[in-house]
């Protein structure tokens, strides 16, 4: 699956000057998203990383137009900002809502299941650092299960697995989802096209690596992040009206603990945790390829 | 055409002759029967416009954020807990200078739960950036409706029509409803100088440090000082076109009172009909009726004082720990401009209670007899 997208709108706008920290991946995976999209889209933009880093007014690092939200707007707002382009003939415009897993998982979920079960024709993109990254690393329902952050510190790591924003998604039927990783370009890029291309609510879902989240080297973000890939904790795959799965990339099971060692916030987890979620992630994995089978069978 | 409607049909009415394009609501009692009869003019195209029906009123307001910021025209309708649910949002609308109109039909705010009137919901927004207007009759509600469009259109600043909670939303009365040519020629499309347009793209409510924040703040109260202007001029040419005219408070009986009181929505209504009869017996009692509260109408409240005048502010709202809101507003407004006048400060009818011409006849002996407390709340029709 390649995608080579008509030019590189990003570098032809100097696409720079944002103050994100070293090796973020929202930043990269911003800049590759905006490639495929091209000019005529519009971005809707809560509180979060990307949020304070596009720039300090009066400066801003988008080419395109982008409209800040509150923490729990961001899908209304998105699905206002498609109301009021259809309504004055610019129907062709891409509505981006682009937010974390905070103002996704969280926040801003009764909103995101909303405009997915109306079916309102915007690209939702959520850069998932796992944590409330730009308030300093408080736990979200996006955290992993063992995992430090400042509310679930070492003493009492984070007891509960990550929420499955994946499943929710796809039980409103929505046309397109896919989860997407930095360190998988031609994928992601493959997958944004589809989700432009595609009418009606879209989710993507991704990976996004924070150094100093994870507390990892800034110059690991994308070899975590393939690690993350090839040992099956976060599988890149797409989901069509809610029920066909396609797996985009065949792992080479990598066992988690490999994944686990490159970043900080798992250190203080138990080993009959580690193994506990390896076990997990086979079984997610497993069932995942299962209904891949399955809906190839059925198409 | 003269029609007799209720007071929340005469809002949607207000809203297709103003051609507004992006509609985004959720129900709440008493203001449901406006987003129903919308989403019936909307499906059958009878209005060219978008209703998108959001899953609570926070994405309401969020959507027309979203839906205002690409420049088209946008309105929704609310009250109290959904009002509320909208706070955070209200500002934002405000600071990014976005001209939404929304109807708040006064309902009082729970605990303990009620669905009837008063206007704690409306008037706990006072600080949000909103200008709030006053109604007394479903004819001022579709004017204006109409008017809070231009009004807001031309200042950038987002409007709030209030009216009471089944009082007025579901009395019906005769309204007489223009037709649209005169509408389009009075509220022409809207035309937002600042949007979001791919071919001149812009970052808008972006991050702002210390040496900028304040210099937005300003820009909103500069533009809501010369509000009360704009308002005037558009009433004018309201008058021009409609033959109805209005003004920031409206003065009835008040060039000899002796004793003015001051009140606003439907109990204005009860104090002119209690007063009317008063005066045919030779008292001097006058009405001064509120019909805003930001901008608040201060010219006019001076405009109105008399030496010796007695003033009784009658609020059906209640702010806990001061009192009546529009009486603090009144006591502001005359500290503002030097004027020494002690101000009587009733609360009555909280919670959709009746407010009566005989709790309008009490407030007047009260001030007549020197009875009324000042300093401290008057309370009409309490059970002790």
């Amino acid at each position: 699956m390649n995608y080579t997208p008509d030019y590189d709108f990003c570098a032809s706008h100097d696409f720079c000057g944002h103050s994100a920290c070293p090796g973020c991946g929202e930043k990269i995976l911003f800049r590759h998203v905006l490639d495929v999209l091209g000019p005529e889209t519009m971005i809707v933009v809560p509180a979060g990383c990307a949020a304070v880093t596009d720039g300090v007014f009066p400066h801003s690092l988008s080419p395109v137009p982008y409209l800040h939200v509150a923490f729990g707007a961001t899908a209304s707002a998105a699905a206002g900002v498609r109301a009021g382009l259809d309504m004055s003939g610019r129907e062709n415009v891409t509505v981006m809502a682009w937010a974390g897993d905070g103002a996704t998982f969280d926040i801003g979920m009764g909103p995101l299941s909303a405009i997915a079960e109306r079916n309102e024709n915007v690209l939702y993109m959520c850069y998932d650092n796992e944590a409330y990254m730009n308030t300093g690393m408080q736990r979200s329902s996006a955290t992993p299960l063992g995992s430090w952050t400042t509310t679930t510190p070492a003493a009492r790591l984070k007891s509960e697995p990550k929420k499955d924003i994946d499943a929710i998604i796809a039980a409103h039927r929505a046309p397109y989802a896919a989860t997407a990783s930095p360190a998988f370009l031609d994928d992601l890029k493959a997958k944004v096209a589809r989700a432009r291309d595609t009418q009606g609510f879209r989710f993507l879902h991704l990976f996004s690596p924070c150094p100093p989240g994870w507390k990892s080297d800034p110059a690991d973000s994308i070899a975590i992040a393939r690690l993350a890939v090839e040992s099956n904790v976060f599988p890149l795959y797409e989901v069509y009206d809610g029920e066909r799965v396609r797996l985009t990339y065949r792992s080479s099971n990598v066992p988690v603990a490999e994944y686990l060692k490159l970043q900080g916030r798992f250190r203080y987890m138990p080993e009959e945790e580690a193994r506990a979620m390896q076990a997990t992630v086979d079984r997610s994995y497993a069932a995942l390829k299962q209904r891949h089978e399955k809906s190839k069978m059925s198409s | 055409m003269k029609r007799v409607m209720s007071g929340n049909e005469t809002v949607s009415q207000a809203v297709k002759l103003s051609r507004v394009q992006v509609i985004s609501a959720y129900p709440i009692t008493p203001q449901t029967t406006i987003s129903e009869k919308l989403s019936e003019i909307c499906g059958s195209g009878e209005l060219d416009a978008k209703f998108v029906k959001v899953e609570s009123e926070h994405s309401a307001m969020a959507t027309l954020i979203g839906a205002s910021s690409t420049g088209v025209r946008t309105f929704t309708a609310t009250s109290a807990q959904g009002l509320a649910l909208m706070h955070e949002l209200l500002f934002w609308a405000s600071g990014a200078r976005l001209p939404i109109v929304m109807v708040d039909v006064n309902r009082a705010m729970a605990a303990p739960w009620t669905i009837w009137c008063d206007q704690t919901d409306s008037v706990a927004q006072r600080d949000t950036g909103w200008m709030q207007f006053y109604c007394w009759s479903n004819q001022e509600i579709l004017d204006s409706v109409i008017c809070s469009f231009k009004i807001a259109e031309e200042l950038l600043i987002p409007c709030m029509v209030c009216f009471d909670g089944f009082f007025i939303s579901h009395t019906h009365e005769a309204v007489d409803v223009p037709n649209q040519e005169t509408v389009d020629a009075f509220l022409p499309p809207r035309r937002a100088e600042y949007k979001l347009d791919t071919s001149d793209p812009h970052t808008f409510s972006g991050g702002t440090m210390p040496n900028m924040f304040m210099e937005f703040r300003y820009k909103l109260q500069a533009a809501f000082e010369r509000a009360q202007g704009v308002i005037d001029e558009t009433y004018k040419l309201f008058e021009q076109s409609f033959g109805r005219s209005y003004r920031a408070a409206e003065a009835y009986f008040a060039d000899d009172a002796e004793i003015l009181l001051l009140a606003s929505g439907s109990a204005a209504s009860t104090v002119y009909h209690t007063i009317r009869q008063m005066r045919e017996s030779g008292r001097k009692v006058g009405l001064l009726r509120l019909r805003q509260l930001r901008p608040f109408p201060t010219d006019t409240l001076m405009n109105h004082l008399r030496d010796g005048v007695a003033l009784a502010v009658l609020d059906r709202n209640l702010s806990p720990g001061t009192g009546g809101v529009f009486a603090q507003e009144v006591r502001a407004a005359l500290n503002r401009c030097g004027a020494d006048y002690r101000v009587h400060e009733f609360v009555a009818g909280l919670g959709g209670r009746d407010i009566t011409s005989r709790d309008v006849e009490s407030i007047v002996d009260s001030l007549k007899n020197k009875t009324a407390a000042v300093g401290t709340i008057n309370w009409l029709g309490l059970h002790r």
